[in-house]
């Protein structure tokens, strides 16, 4: 087991950065997951991690030790790829025992280990069959067997679960989980899925176009969201943003589209020029309450256990509502109103930053309003 | 008759349909001539007068097993292919692994390598036997200005010379098809299984026994299979560089000898279809080895 630190560490392809002075710290025993849209560089900084891509500027440290210059296979990762990447010629128990055959280890003790591997991860049926003849499912037991079976200090995970269906996704997960209980090791695990950031993480490391965004507990970056970057990328649907009118608004009250008004006391001197609320913390009213922001409805998607209502605010605003229970009786066209709590507002700076408030203000001359 | 039935029997009929022309090439191009061959070996014809013969049974085939001269030819024959494939697929396999690595003007390299194999075997041939003269030659030249010789080695006359001077043209022609063959199998593992041994710290030997090798094997063998085939029946080297010297004649050129220089179709149509039944022998081998090794490998 063992810490990985990132120091100032950066990685360009050609003319192409697509890792920018990345420092990151992550503890010994920590499920760390990195999470961020395509192309962001959360592969590549995996990989940099593994040492199958050289860094181009800075330095690595796992355990302490600098490993910058460190080949991949002397580092002591194991690594989980998306597409499993078994050796398609030897069987299951080969996949997993290949790796020590060279490791200097007795062949009792290849064997106890292959066996423990595959007992914990409930493939023991399957060690004599060949990849081709597996699910997808088992495939990655499998993939996952071969990186536990050589101790690792840290494993890797590429999206590991991007290529099974919805309810394996699922069953995986929990089976991750319950493994980074039992080994207690160093996991990095990259992954395009904020279900799966959310439910994994202890840690997640948020990044865009090579930078990360924020690194924090998983409720800490729903709850305060550093900028509208991740505040707009965690949430299903996303965080519902729309820009202040600056000439209406003034120091403290707030007007935007929709009817909207606010009075906030702001921290500091930091002017907003964006609101957010996320589709859970509105709730359709009739267009006529008061301190309700004001649209016509579009259209609602009836999922069984919820509901995901789209309101339009102006020709180029459609916000979302997310709620459970009975959906509304609304038609399409109709004026609706959007009920909000002020506590669940954010508000954003020109650079994207998130500008916190006291909502406790509002609620007296929302009253009023 | 059911629907289901009829529906059936079209489709059987447009299967029948869509093969026909193939067929009917099949049967001009092989079956025909390869019937008319076999059924010549049984005749005592002569390529001036093919309508005049008569049935000898099995004569041409006993003459011609009880000819030296054609256990010669299938001695040189043999021993060109073992060697020269052997060389072919060891050299493309090592050019092929080079290749595989990406570096600058990859694209133009592998494209250069291919000219040798796009040359015409008779200007290759012709080439080297200018290179290789025991006078003129850039290759005994260049042995002597360096020391190497006092004159120049007679590697196209010299008897115990001749065939391996055969083998070595051909490994020079026929090299650049073998890397490209095997190429093309290296590009086809995907690189993360690479990645995966080298993350789990298995060394770079081990990679290459136990991962390469074992996967690229069934296009090596595709290659060693085509290769082998075709250096069975090689003619063209050999003839343009020494006709029918007994050094380096091949089955092939033994039988055109027997059919063309002594005009004597049922010997030679037995020649051909005793080289015919050695090639198919040997290609039924090599397949069947192939297919074991898909198998159990």
């Amino acid at each position: 087991m063992a810490s990985v630190t990132l120091k100032n560490v950066s990685k360009a392809f050609g003319a192409y950065d697509v890792i920018r002075s990345i420092n990151l710290e992550i503890e010994d025993g920590e499920f760390m997951v990195f999470v961020g849209p395509s192309g962001c560089g959360k592969s590549t900084l995996l990989r940099l991690i593994a040492g199958l891509v050289p860094v181009s500027e800075g330095d690595v440290f796992i355990g302490g030790e600098q490993v910058t210059d460190v080949p991949a296979s002397k580092r002591g990762l194991a690594f989980v790829f998306q597409s499993y990447a078994l050796y398609p010629h030897m069987n299951v128990s080969r996949n997993i025992s290949f790796a020590l055959e060279t490791a200097r280890l007795g062949k009792d003790e290849i064997r106890r280990r292959v066996t423990k591997v595959a007992e914990m991860l409930k493939i023991s049926h399957l060690l004599d069959r060949r990849p081709r003849q597996l699910s997808g499912g088992q495939r990655q037991r499998v993939a996952i067997g071969r990186a536990l079976v050589g101790e690792p200090e840290v494993f890797l995970f590429d999206e590991p679960l991007s290529n099974l269906d919805a309810d394996l996704r699922m069953e995986m997960r929990f089976e991750i989980v319950k493994l980074h209980g039992d080994v207690k090791t160093t996991m990095i695990y990259v992954t395009h899925d904020q279900t799966e950031a959310m439910t994994l993480a202890d840690r997640i490391v948020i990044l865009n176009q090579g930078r990360i965004e924020q690194v924090g507990r998983p409720r800490e970056l729903y709850d305060r969201p550093a900028n509208r970057f991740v505040a707009g990328f965690l949430g299903s649907p996303r965080m519902n943003f729309a820009p202040l009118d600056r000439a209406a608004s003034s120091a403290g009250v707030l007007r935007g589209v929709g009817g909207f008004y606010h009075a906030a006391e702001l921290a500091g001197a930091e002017n907003p020029t964006e609101i957010g609320l996320r589709p859970e913390a509105l709730k359709l009213v009739s267009a006529e309450t008061k301190g309700a922001i004001c649209g016509t409805f579009e259209r609602m998607e009836d999922l069984g256990y919820e509901y995901v209502c789209y309101v339009r605010l102006s020709e180029t605003l459609v916000w979302t509502v997310r709620s459970t229970g009975r959906p509304p009786a609304f038609t399409e066209g109709q004026p609706v109103g959007l009920g909000w709590q002020p506590e669940s507002l954010y508000l954003f700076g020109e650079d994207g930053r998130r500008i916190d408030h006291d909502s406790a203000v509002q609620l007296a001359s929302g009253a009023s309003l | 008759m059911s629907a289901a039935e009829r529906m059936q029997r079209q489709q059987n009929r447009t299967a029948w349909l869509f093969l026909l022309p193939l067929i009917i090439a099949l049967v001009g191009v092989a079956i025909w001539p390869l019937t008319r061959s076999i059924f010549f070996s049984f005749t005592d014809a002569f390529l001036d007068a093919p309508a005049n013969y008569g049935f000898v049974g099995i004569d041409n085939f006993i003459t011609v097993a009880e000819d030296p001269v054609f256990w010669r030819a299938v001695k040189n024959t043999l021993f060109f292919t073992v060697i020269s494939v052997g060389l072919e697929t060891l050299l493309g396999l090592a050019i092929a692994l080079l290749l595989h690595r990406a570096f600058v003007g990859r694209g133009i390299v592998r494209a250069a390598i291919l000219v040798p194999w796009a040359m015409p075997m008779v200007v290759s041939t012709r080439i080297w036997e200018w290179m290789l003269n025991d006078q003129f030659g850039l290759i005994n030249k260049l042995f002597v200005t360096l020391g190497l010789v006092e004159k120049g080695i007679a590697w196209t006359a010299e008897p115990t010379l001749i065939l391996y001077t055969v083998i070595f043209i051909d490994v020079w022609v026929t090299t650049p098809f073998m890397v490209l063959l095997i190429l093309a199998g290296l590009q086809l593992i995907p690189e993360e299984i690479y990645e995966a041994a080298e993350v789990s710290g298995v060394p770079h030997w081990k990679r290459f026994w136990s991962i390469t090798l074992p996967l690229a094997t069934p296009a090596i063998g595709v290659a060693m299979l085509f290769r082998t085939l075709d250096a069975l029946r090689m003619f063209d080297l050999s003839y343009v560089l020494a006709a029918n010297n007994e050094n380096t004649m091949t089955m092939s050129i033994y039988a055109r000898d027997q059919l063309i220089s002594f005009q004597d179709l049922g010997l030679g149509s037995a020649a051909s279809t005793w080289v015919f039944m050695i090639i198919g022998l040997i290609a039924i081998a090599i397949v069947g080895v192939l297919r074991l090794d898909r198998a159990t490998g």
